[in-house]
């Protein structure tokens, strides 16, 4: 037998590489072990897209302040070759980017770190606008006009005025689909508030959500009473602003202007960091990047695709354990964290559900597809396309009984579902129910086990923070695959010879 | 209840279901993990799995090596070859057996005992139609049976005449003899015996019954359904411990022939006695499973151990292993 003392080397090397890393992050960048000893930020970055066709180009983005509830901390952008200026206009602040001669596909970056802070203080007075009537054609003057009235009458303010207008876009479709033909609901909205004398504009926010890529601004109104102002939901009539909602561009000017160039989109990633108080209030001084190697310094989107990357070694180990150390059977080898990845982005609840709904009406049509004496290959595409068409139905009936949670079962890896189906059906017609209850049961549970130790707040916190834990995590897994003793399961399975031996 | 007496009773049913891991050791039972981790992948050389893992390549290997199998009555690689199935049926007047090459744990083997006007008659009594056989073909050649779907060859032998002597021991299904050699000595058997409620199939964990043997005789120890000690036949009602397996000099030289014809250390042989040929080798094993342990009621590790220690195994000749573990892992009761 070869010698294990290379082995025992190697794990013990990773083991101290992992151990000395994380410390190193730990003691040098004041990382803390716990998630919860720190202030959240948010590092948002807007991607600007435009086509060039070879003349001069200049793209300006709007781009938030310090506001209440967020302070701004630092600001960087990327975009080689062009020139870059910061423009402070009345309708807010933007980066002006500017090329003399650009060709084809060009991106430009911009990245915002803001603090959560509710202590924030404003650089700049809020500005109440002037509220200004504007004079429109019939028939549109008299339907708007109508809407107003009503919307008078119910109201006694400036906010609920604000709130029964929207209400009487919501209820009156016909006059509401007339007025669109003009201009979106919520420039009317505003028109009108202004119309009534109320100050009133539209702003453009975006929802902060963790590792969220290709998000866009959402549209809100913002009305004001003296210098108070409340932010309400065009859509529902909502009023105020909630917590993870930063305001983007509020001066009521546009988001996105690109001069010479066509096809111009703006889209939001954006990504949670939770870091110490105090580092956080120094990087409003440092304007120098810290040189280390760390995640962060790439760009936002792939630093969120590797938050989740991440956290697949913590489920790939509770895989290797509950294989090896507890003897638990499971379809396919690491399918469960693949559903565990999918549980990530549904929720358990809501995961556990459709998984459960797919993979049983799925083996349903399975066994007819079996009577069709098909080759494997189209059999599986044919799983493929079904499960596909069950996700759409399922996501048309959740969404019709207004359950927008049931619409996240299209996070599943369509693909592994449909080899699951198949496994388990071939599994039930040579073994029976059992069986495919005791694999596929087996799965599940090790997925949801998977599921629970990767949504860990302090998990997540410590795969993305240090890089050294999934030196450990190898080491483990080193470990337990060179374990030969014996399994969970197997003490119950040999017990009867124990009892021989007794007697 | 009080709180103590709830956690004595748990920490009962703990004890009476889950043995302990010592206990386990002590007797020496192989587990899992160790059979990968110290046997399977110290003895057995990855690249000479195809030979056993492909039962075509086993055949071919058993019939240069003159080791008696089944005979071939055909081969079906391509999907359009299935069409001339009954043509290839002709050449056999009695029964047959189809099976993927890749098959494991018993998996897509359809058994033929008699053909007739009426059809094929299963080992079951049920009768098939060409085209159910055309169509289990096919499912074989699509990789259905086999390890992670991959395309398959299917293989039609000669029925085996299983041996009188087990008539009453087994219902439907052929009766095999598993053997384990370890480094060329047979280190334990057990007989597979298919009950109804395995369907005909030899397979212990859908209900086959299986019995530890002695490995100085072949007569029966013990034995087991389900992991539970039982002594008589769950449907025939017969005394399982009247069981002995004739030819057993025979069944244990054929079984040893394999490790120097395969080359693999721990290897896991299905022996069937046939009525005219004798001991024929039906499949071989590169991960033989470890229920044979709950079978013979002994653990593996003491005969494994026992075998490694020994120096001169190298100059052992075939006759000579099989002496030895005759004579040393007997049951002197």
């Amino acid at each position: 037998m070869a010698s294990r003392t290379p082995f025992y080397i190697l794990v013990s090397l990773l083991f101290l590489a992992g151990t000395a890393l994380t410390l190193h992050r730990h003691i040098a960048f004041d990382i803390p072990w716990f998630p919860g000893e720190q202030r959240q930020t948010w590092s948002i970055e807007a991607k600007v897209d435009f086509e060039a066709d070879g003349n001069p180009v200049t793209a300006r983005l709007a781009i938030p302040n310090t506001q209440p509830g967020f302070t701004q901390l630092n600001q960087q952008t990327a975009s080689p070759g062009y020139g870059l200026s910061f423009v402070e206009r009345e309708t807010g602040t933007y980066a002006e980017w500017s090329i003399r001669e650009a060709n084809g596909d060009q991106s430009l970056y911009y990245k915002v770190d803001m603090l959560v802070d509710p202590f924030a203080i404003p650089d700049e007075q809020v500005i109440v606008p002037s509220a200004k009537p504007n004079v429109e054609k019939e028939p549109y003057a008299t339907a708007a006009q109508m809407i107003l009235d009503r919307a008078i009458e119910r109201s006694s303010s400036n906010y609920t005025l604000a709130r029964e207008l929207i209400h009487e876009f919501n209820n009156q479709q016909q006059t509401a689909e007339l007025l669109a033909q003009v201009k979106p609901k919520t420039a009317w909205i505003s028109q009108l508030l202004q119309e009534a004398g109320v100050p009133a504009r539209r702003i453009h926010a975006l929802e902060l959500e963790d590792g969220r890529r290709r998000q866009s601004l959402i549209e809100y109104l913002q009305v004001f009473d003296e210098t108070e102002y409340e932010v309400f939901n065009p859509e529902t009539g909502e009023q105020g602003q909630a917590e993870n909602m930063l305001l983007w561009q509020y001066h009521s000017g546009p988001v996105l202007e690109v001069i010479g160039a066509t096809n111009a989109q703006v889209s939001f990633s954006m990504i949670s960091q939770e870091q110490p108080f105090n580092i956080a209030l120094n990087q409003k001084f440092a304007d120098n990047e810290w040189l280390n190697f760390s995640l962060y310094t790439l760009p936002l989107e792939e630093q969120a695709i590797f938050k989740g990357i991440l956290l697949i070694p913590v489920g790939v180990l509770i895989v290797v354990l509950m294989r090896i150390l507890v003897g638990i059977k499971t379809s396919g080898t690491f399918m469960p964290v693949l559903i565990a990845m999918a549980f990530i982005q549904t929720s358990l609840m809501t995961g556990l559900i459709g998984f459960l709904l797919i993979v049983g009406v799925g083996l349903m049509i399975r066994s007819y597809l079996s009577y069709l004496n098909l080759l494997l290959v189209a059999r599986i595409s044919a799983v493929i396309i079904m499960v596909i068409g069950m996700i759409a139905i399922f996501s048309i009936i959740a969404y019709k009984f207004g359950l927008t949670e049931g619409m996240k079962i299209t996070f599943f890896p369509m693909i592994i579902l449909a080899w699951t189906i198949e496994r388990m059906s071939i599994l039930w017609e040579e073994e029976g129910a059992k069986q495919v209850m005791i694999q596929g049961g087996g799965s599940l549970l090790v997925a949801i086990l998977a599921y629970m130790a990767m949504n860990l707040d302090w998990v997540r916190h410590l795969t993305f923070n240090f890089m050294g834990i999934q030196l450990i995590l190898m080491a483990l897994t080193l470990v337990a695959g060179s374990y030969t003793g014996y399994r969970l399961l197997e003490l119950k399975r040999f017990k009867p010879l124990t009892k021989l031996d007794k007697s | 209840m009080s709180e103590p007496a709830v956690k004595m009773n748990w920490f009962q049913t703990l004890r009476e279901r889950y043995a302990h891991p010592g206990a386990l050791s002590k007797i020496g039972v192989l587990g899992m993990n160790r059979r990968n981790v110290s046997y399977i992948s110290r003895y057995n050389p990855r690249h000479l799995f195809p030979l056993v893992d492909d039962k075509l390549q086993t055949k071919e290997l058993a019939l240069e090596a003159g080791v008696k199998v089944p005979d071939l009555i055909g081969v079906i690689s391509e999907q359009h070859a299935v069409k001339e199935l009954s043509h290839i049926l002709q050449r056999c007047n009695s029964g047959f057996c189809i099976k993927p090459a890749h098959g494991s744990g018993g998996k897509g083997i359809m058994v033929i005992t008699r053909q007739s006007e009426e059809g094929y008659r299963k080992s079951n009594g049920q009768f098939a139609t060409i085209s159910d056989l055309e169509r289990h073909i096919s499912n074989i050649l699509a990789g259905l049976f086999s390890l992670g779907g991959r395309a398959d060859v299917a293989i039609i032998e000669d029925l085996i005449h299983f041996d009188d002597c087990f008539s009453g021991f087994s219902y439907e299904g052929v009766p095999d003899t598993r053997i384990i050699v370890f480094r060329g000595f047979p280190v334990m058997a057990m007989m597979r015996l298919s009950t109804a409620d395995s369907n005909g199939k030899a397979n212990l964990h859908q209900g086959a019954v299986g019995v530890g043997l002695d490995i100085g005789d072949g007569h029966a120890l013990r034995a087991v359904q389900f992991d539970k000690p039982i002594l008589l036949h769950p449907d025939t009602g017969l005394n399982m411990m009247t069981l002995k397996v004739p030819h057993w000099e025979e069944v244990l030289t054929l079984a040893v022939s394999c490790y120097e014809m395969s080359g693999l250390g721990y290897l896991g042989t299905d022996i069937v006695l046939d009525r005219f040929k004798g001991p024929m080798l039906l499949e071989l094993n590169a991960r033989p499973g470890l229920t044979i342990q709950i079978a013979n009621g002994k653990g593996l590790l003491p005969r494994l151990r026992q075998i490694e220690s020994l120096s001169h195994k190298k100059r052992m000749s075939v006759a000579d292993r099989v002496a030895y573990a005759r004579e040393h892992f007997t049951d002197h009761r």
